[in-house]
């Protein structure tokens, strides 16, 4: 085996070593590395009882509403399995939408009421031109429509 | 040292010594920055005038056509500059603990420049300028592994010791680059998915993706030129160095 073999073996059985014990730490870290919990998550108490945390999911449609005051919002985060009712006090996001992704920090209140401090739009990664974003809507559109009448029939 | 020569019969090898490198950079240092140039405004052509607005981000979305080229290749220079130390190490290179020197200020400088506009990016659309999800972390940490690589390259005087410990630096930090390309996928993060993979299709319309493909490429152009030119000081230096040492005795 000649030196530079030797100086090889040794780098590959310290990146197999190094690359071991990063798999371990981030499989270990993997609950306390989550940006955001989901509503099922917390329905099952996996998020923390008391203090704050965030939640994430998309913003059920038809849902939000504005509380007579003219300050607080209401919206109810969903993750399509479980849903959450959310009340902000501030400005929303220009991205912030019914139907779109958000991350509401804060914490929940004795009765159930997910009270936030902060609302962050998460957004996805489809990027594409207006006219072919109303072109997929109108196209889906019709697809659920002939599925109606077909089902009528 | 054994003589490798290719199939082709050109001693590769040859390339690796300072002396035959020093020059071959230098012819092509004058290329690589006219391609940069002129891919980099073409890029930029496309991405800020031709390139439709996005149906929800608007025109904020064009930040994408430099953030994204410069997250890219603030992971592959990481990559480079480990693979470089590890020859280094491997086969007592010197010209390869050179290449990781020079390749960590624009490696930093481009993990700068995603980091900044990426946030300028996220006070609008998200609605903060930073937050501590695990993609936004773990490139941080990257950019605190180049300032950590080049800091130690410097803080040892005798070059033979400087280019191996940052060199064992380089290769234990390497294992932080999966752990971004991934994080958006293993944990829940407020950073979007990648639209780009090998494994689907792009998750954006062709001229916008052209247009970040030419920067991609543009930005790639730029690494090798100044990487190039700093490995020709960096030969320079150390050789007047020798020579102040060959002096002395």
């Amino acid at each position: 085996m000649k030196a530079r073999h030797k100086r090889l073996a040794m780098i590959v059985a310290g990146l197999v070593l190094i690359a071991a014990a990063a798999v371990l730490i981030t499989k270990s870290f993997r609950s306390n590395l989550v940006f955001f919990f989901t509503p099922t998550q917390v329905e099952k108490g996996e998020a923390p009882k008391s203090g704050n945390f965030r939640i994430g999911g998309l913003v059920e449609q038809g849902t939000l509403k504005r509380l007579p005051d003219g300050l607080r919002v209401q919206f109810k985060v969903t993750d399509t399995a479980k849903s959450m009712l959310v009340e902000y006090k501030g400005i929303l996001p220009d991205l912030f939408k019914e139907g779109k992704g958000v991350v509401a920090e804060g914490s929940l209140n004795q009765d159930g009421l997910f009270v936030a401090t902060q609302v962050l739009a998460k957004h996805d990664e489809n990027y594409m031109p207006p006219e072919a974003a109303a072109a997929i809507a109108k196209a889906q559109a019709n697809k659920t429509n002939t599925l109606s009448t077909e089902n009528n029939k | 040292m054994d003589i490798v020569k290719s199939k082709s019969g050109i001693n590769w090898l040859k390339y690796a010594s300072p002396k035959t490198f020093y020059p071959l950079a230098g012819q092509l240092i004058p290329w690589f920055s006219v391609g940069a140039a002129v891919l980099i405004v073409y890029g930029l052509y496309l991405g800020l005038l031709v390139a439709p607005t996005d149906f929800q981000q608007g025109e904020g979305y064009r930040i994408i056509f430099v953030h994204v080229p410069a997250a890219w290749f603030s992971m592959f220079l990481y990559l480079l500059m480990a693979g470089y130390a590890i020859l280094g190490l491997v086969l007592n290179a010197k010209l390869s603990h050179m290449m990781a020197k020079s390749i960590a200020p624009t490696g930093a400088m481009f993990t700068l420049v995603a980091l900044v506009t990426g946030s300028f990016w996220g006070k609008p659309m998200w609605g903060a300028w930073w937050v501590w999800d695990a993609r936004l972390t773990s490139e941080l940490i990257l950019l605190f592994l180049y300032i950590g690589y080049f800091s130690l390259q410097s803080a040892i005087d005798d070059t033979n010791r400087a280019d191996k410990a940052s060199a064992i630096l380089a290769i234990v930090g390497a294992v932080n680059v999966p752990i971004i390309y991934f994080s958006v996928k293993w944990w829940n993060t407020l950073h979007q998915g990648a639209s780009i993979s090998l494994t689907k299709a792009p998750a954006m319309a062709a001229i916008m993706l052209k247009g970040m493909l030419i920067m991609a490429l543009g930005f790639w152009l730029y690494s090798i030129a100044v990487i190039l030119a700093r490995v020709r000081c960096e030969i320079m230096e150390r050789d007047s160095k020798a020579a102040l040492f060959r002096q002395d005795i």
